[in-house]
C-alpha cells in the first residue's frame, strides 16, 4: 500500500495548482501504472478541514472538528499496487506528481491467510470478506 | 541522488529496469529498427547503470539515463560499422539529429505501440514456447536472467543461450518490429496469450515462499495480462486475465502446512482471495460483454468463475461446468478437457454417466503415458462401490505416476479403498 501524506506546505502548493493541471498529471501517473498492470485500487480522500478527530488521549475520547492539528502530516489517500520487490514500489512512488512537502508511505498488506486460522474473529473477518470481496 | 554503494545501485537498476524494459528496449528498436541490436545496447546500459550509479548515486531520471546511454551506444556502434557501410553512418546521424534529448526517444504516441509491438516480437511463433518465454520474461517483464533461470530452475547459461539464439532466429528471418497488420493479429495475439499463460502456469506449479522477494512467475504473468489489457483490450486478453486472477484467488489454499497439494474439495474456501475474485470477475465480464462467444481462456475463466462463487464442491454449478466444458472440447478437442469433463459429469449426474465417458477416453487410448485416466476412473469405481476394480485403477495409476505427492495420494486411497 502506497499511503499519501500532505503536510501544511504541500497542501498550501496543492491550492496553488491549477485544478485541471493536476488532474492531468495524476491521470497520466495513474495510466502509467494501469498500463504497466501494477495499480489494484486507489482512493484518495476528501479535503482535512470536512473531516473529524477523535482523540484517545485523555480518559474518554475527545472529538474534534476538522484536521488533526497537532502533527503535520495527513493521511490523504491511498493506493494499492502489485509490485516485486519493495525496491520497485520505490521507484514508481518517485515518479509520483507530489507537490513539495508531500510524504509517501509504502507498507506491505498482509493477507487474512497469515492471521491464525483457528481464531473465532479472525474466520468471522474472513466470512465478511467473502460476502463483500474485499482485499 | 541517493546514497552511493553497488548494492544500492544493483537494486535501483533492478528496479527501474523491470519497470521500463519494455519501453526502452522498444524505443530503441524502433529508434534502431533492430531488435537485436537494441536488446543488447539497452542491456549493455543496464550494465554501464550498475557502474555508474553505484558510484555517482541514482540519477534523478533513471529511466532517461538508461535511454540516453542506450542511443549513445547505438550512435558508437552504427558510427563503427558505418566506416565500412555508408548506410550505417546515415543511420548514427539520424539517430543523433532526431533524438536530440532522452525524452525524444519516449514517444508519448509511439510508447504504446513500441510495448506492444515487443510483445509480439517475443512471442513471434518462430521461436519455441521456452525461447518465447525467456524472451518475453527478460524484455518485456523486465527480469534478470539469473531470476529467470532461478524461476525455472535451470541454470543462467541456459536461459543465456535461450534469449542469445532467440534473437539470432528473429534477425536472420528478419522479423520486422511492428504490430502485426490486421489480418495476421489474432493469430499473432493467440501467441502472446500463450506465453503469458504459460508463464503463468510454470508459477503456478511452484511452491509459495517469500513473496515479497521471490521471482513470482504468477505475479509476472498477471502483470503481464493486465498491462495487455491497456494495450490491445480484446475480449480474449479478458478472458486471459479473468482466468488468471480467478486461479490466482485459489493459490493461499491450495497447500497444507506441509507443502503438500490440497484438492478442491477440501480447500478451506475462506482463504480464497476475495479481490482477486472481484477482478477476475470484472474481467470475465468484458470478455462476455463483448458478445462474440468466449475463447479458450474465457471459457475456462468461466470454470473457475463457478469454483469462485460456490460455498462448496456440493453447491458448485456442476451442469454449467459441464456445458462450459463441452464449449471447450469443441474449440480444442483434447483428452485432457474430456476427462476434465467427465469428472463435472460425475459431480452433475453421478459416477455411472461419467464412467462410461471414461471408459470410451481409455477405449481410444487414453492419454498417452499418463496416470490421469486411471486416477479418476479408480475414484469413479470407488464412488459405485466397486473398490476392488477400484484399487486395480489406482494401481495402474500408480505404476504411470512420477510426482511424489500425487503418488503418496493415490498409496492413500489404495490403501483405504476410499475415496480421499
Amino acid at each position: 500500500m502506497l499511503i499519501w501524506r500532505a503536510t501544511d506546505e504541500s497542501m498550501a502548493a496543492m491550492m496553488n495548482t491549477d485544478f485541471n493541471e493536476m488532474l492531468e498529471s495524476m491521470g497520466r501517473f495513474n495510466d502509467e501504472l494501469i498500463r504497466a498492470g501494477v495499480l489494484l485500487a486507489a482512493e484518495g480522500l476528501d479535503d482535512p478541514s470536512q473531516g473529524v478527530v477523535v482523540d484517545f488521549t485523555g480518559e474518554t475520547p475527545e472529538v474534534t472538528d476538522g484536521p488533526y492539528g497537532e502533527t503535520k502530516e495527513l493521511f490523504n489517500g491511498f493506493y494499492i499496487i502489485d509490485v516485486a520487490s519493495i525496491q520497485e514500489a520505490v521507484e514508481w512512488v518517485k515518479r509520483a506528481p507530489m507537490t513539495v512537502g508531500s510524504k509517501a508511505e509504502i507498507r506491505r498488506v498482509p493477507s487474512i491467510d497469515e492471521f491464525p486460522q483457528d481464531n473465532e474473529w479472525v474466520q468471522k473477518e474472513r466470512a465478511w470478506r467473502e460476502q463483500t470481496g474485499q482485499l | 541522488m541517493s546514497r552511493p554503494g553497488s548494492s544500492d545501485a544493483r537494486a535501483a537498476v533492478d528496479a527501474v529496469w523491470r519497470m521500463e524494459s519494455a519501453r526502452i528496449v522498444g524505443a530503441l528498436a524502433r529508434y534502431t529498427g533492430d531488435f537485436e541490436l537494441a536488446e543488447d545496447l539497452a542491456q549493455e546500459a543496464v550494465a554501464a547503470a550498475l557502474v555508474s550509479w553505484a558510484v555517482d548515486g541514482v540519477p534523478a531520471e533513471p529511466t532517461g539515463w538508461l535511454l540516453t546511454t542506450g542511443r549513445r551506444r547505438a550512435i558508437d556502434s552504427f558510427r563503427r560499422r558505418g566506416v565500412r557501410d555508408e548506410r550505417y553512418a546515415l543511420l548514427a546521424r539520424d539517430l543523433d539529429e532526431a533524438a536530440p534529448g532522452p525524452d525524444a526517444l519516449f514517444d508519448p504516441d509511439a510508447i504504446d505501440d513500441d510495448v506492444l509491438a515487443l510483445m509480439f516480437v517475443s512471442c513471434h511463433p518462430l521461436l519455441s514456447n521456452d525461447a518465447r518465454i525467456a524472451l518475453t520474461l527478460r524484455v518485456v517483464g523486465g527480469l534478470t536472467t539469473s531470476e529467470i533461470a532461478k524461476a525455472f530452475l535451470v541454470p543462467v547459461p541456459t536461459i543465456q543461450a535461450r534469449i542469445t539464439r532467440a534473437k539470432k532466429t528473429l534477425s536472420a528471418a528478419r522479423v520486422p518490429f511492428v504490430i502485426p497488420e490486421p489480418g495476421d493479429r489474432a493469430a499473432r495475439l493467440g501467441s502472446v496469450l500463450q506465453v503469458v499463460y504459460l508463464i503463468f502456469t510454470e508459477g503456478s506449479s511452484a511452491s509459495s515462499g517469500d513473496e515479497w522477494m521471490r521471482t513470482d512467475l504468477a505475479g509476472e504473468a498477471r502483470r503481464l495480462a493486465r498491462s495487455l489489457v491497456a494495450l490491445q483490450p480484446e475480449p480474449e486478453v479478458f478472458g486471459l486475465l479473468a482466468l488468471l486472477e480467478l486461479t490466482s484467488a485459489r493459490f493461499p489454499s491450495r497447500l497444507d502446512a506441509d507443502g503438500n497439494a490440497v484438492l478442491l474439495e477440501d480447500q478451506d474456501r475462506g482463504l480464497w482471495d476475495r479481490a482477486a475474485i472481484r477482478r477476475g470477475r470484472a474481467a470475465l465480464g468484458h470478455a462476455v460483454a463483448a458478445g462474440r462467444g468466449l475463447g479458450y481462456y474465457g471459457l475456462q475463466a468461466s470454470i473457475a468463475e463457478c469454483h469462485a462463487v460456490a460455498p462448496s464442491v456440493a453447491e458448485t454449478d456442476w451442469s454449467r461446468i459441464v456445458v462450459l466444458y463441452d464449449a471447450l472440447g469443441r474449440l480444442r478437442p483434447s483428452p485432457i478437457i474430456e476427462l476434465n469433463r467427465a469428472v463435472a459429469v460425475a459431480m452433475a449426474s453421478g459416477p455411472l454417466e461419467a464412467l462410461s465417458l471414461v471408459d470410451d477416453l481409455a477405449a481410444r487410448g487414453g492419454i498417452a503415458g499418463s496416470h490421469l485416466v486411471p486416477t479418476v476412473r479408480g475414484e469413479l469405481l470407488a464412488r459405485l462401490g466397486r473398490t476392488n476394480d477400484a484399487r486395480v485403477e489406482w494401481q495402474r495409476a500408480l505404476a504411470l505416476c512420477s510426482n511424489g505427492a500425487e503418488r503418496t495420494v493415490l498409496e492413500r486411497k489404495i490403501s483405504s479403498g476410499t475415496i480421499s
